[in-house]
């Protein structure tokens, strides 16, 4: 329909193209623009990604991580949002289900995913650690 | 100048605005309107304009008359008040530019019908417990009246029946965004009826008589 395309004409606009390719399972640093009155600065997120849902506009992610006291905290992104300041893919996991959900419920050596590593790939957030610590 | 314009409702989306935050928004498609009458109050009682949208693939001979002068083919038609001093010439079009963003407007539709539905749905009532040895009472109305008296049901006793499909106004939704070249309106929230539904965007009346008073 003609009228769907108008819709999808103004998704599409707002869509970002510079998301890095990850998925359930992958632990990624999300850098996020955070507001403090008047001034703007990023913060980082790192932590598992348990979840990506929905598409289009609407797709987003929920990033899982274990608190310095212990506490899981988890919280949801959307992927086109322009809060997002950038995802950094730190490390690829291996896991069978698309849905992590399960991990709430383990603590420690429980809760630890298999890395996954294809051929030639290295993460960009490792590769930017590596080359920070050479160059030290 | 007029009241509206008439559009259609294309569907729901979202957008980030300045800071970044998601805004839940109905796209409109509104006009192009052609002015197809104008009426007078000497001659019609009335000050208005009456605006033509859409297209009809086959017009009848009275349409085919009432519409010569403008040379339009439209579908709808319906009338706006023109409550300003602003003249208007039968044939010219408006586009979705009348409006601007943050202009706050009234939308009227026709609501989605429901069909024949109880009075749960309707009406909102609680229905009956769901336990307890209760059976057949889930959803049912309860008491619809006393007894000997007033020995009938009041009028106006809210009950199971037809829902929806009925005129609908949602007031002082915000524009968010006017995409003069596509007539398409962002405004943020829902609207009456189903996509591609006809409807009636004005100018918020509230926000008209409080302008009016100052």
């Amino acid at each position: 329909m003609a009228n769907a395309s108008v819709i999808r004409e103004i998704e599409r606009e707002q869509m970002r193209s510079d998301i890095p390719v990850f998925r359930a399972g992958d632990t990624v640093r999300a850098q996020v623009k955070v507001v403090e009155g008047t001034r703007e600065r990023i913060q980082a997120f790192e932590g598992v990604v348990i979840s990506r849902r929905s598409g289009g506009i609407n797709e987003n992610f929920t990033i899982r991580r274990i608190s310095a006291n212990g506490i899981g905290v988890e919280r949801t992104f959307l992927i086109n949002s322009p809060r997002l300041d950038r995802i950094e893919v730190v490390r690829l996991g291996k896991v069978r289900r698309a849905k992590l959900y399960y991990l709430r419920g383990l603590t420690g050596r429980a809760a630890r995913i298999k890395e996954r590593r294809p051929k030639g790939f290295i993460a960009k957030g490792r590769a930017a650690a590596a080359a920070a610590k050479s160059t030290d | 100048m007029i009241e509206g314009l008439l559009g259609r409702k294309l569907g729901m989306t979202q957008i980030f605005n300045e800071q970044g935050e998601t805004v839940p928004v109905t796209v409109l498609e509104v006009g192009p309107c052609v002015v197809t009458q104008i009426k007078t109050v000497e001659k019609d009682g009335v000050r208005s304009v009456q605006l033509g949208f859409g297209h009809k693939k086959r017009l009848n001979e009275p349409e085919r008359g009432h519409l010569k002068a403008s040379g339009a083919q439209s579908r709808h038609l319906r009338d706006m008040k023109n409550d300003g001093d602003d003249e208007y010439t039968v044939g010219q079009t408006i586009d979705a530019s009348f409006f601007s963003v943050n202009d706050e407007v009234d939308i009227s539709g026709t609501s989605k019908g429901k069909g024949f539905q109880g009075v749960m749905k309707r009406h909102g009532f609680k229905g009956g417990p769901k336990t307890h040895g209760q059976s057949d009472r889930a959803r049912a109305p309860g008491s619809i009246g006393a007894t000997t008296t007033p020995g009938r049901v009041f009028k106006g006793q809210r009950m199971a029946g037809h829902m929806g499909h009925e005129r609908v106004t949602v007031q002082n939704l915000r524009v968010v965004r006017v995409d003069a070249e596509r007539n398409v309106l962002l405004v943020k929230g829902s609207v009456p009826g189903p996509n591609e539904g006809l409807l009636l965007v004005r100018r918020a009346i509230k926000r008209r008589e409080a302008a009016a008073v100052k």
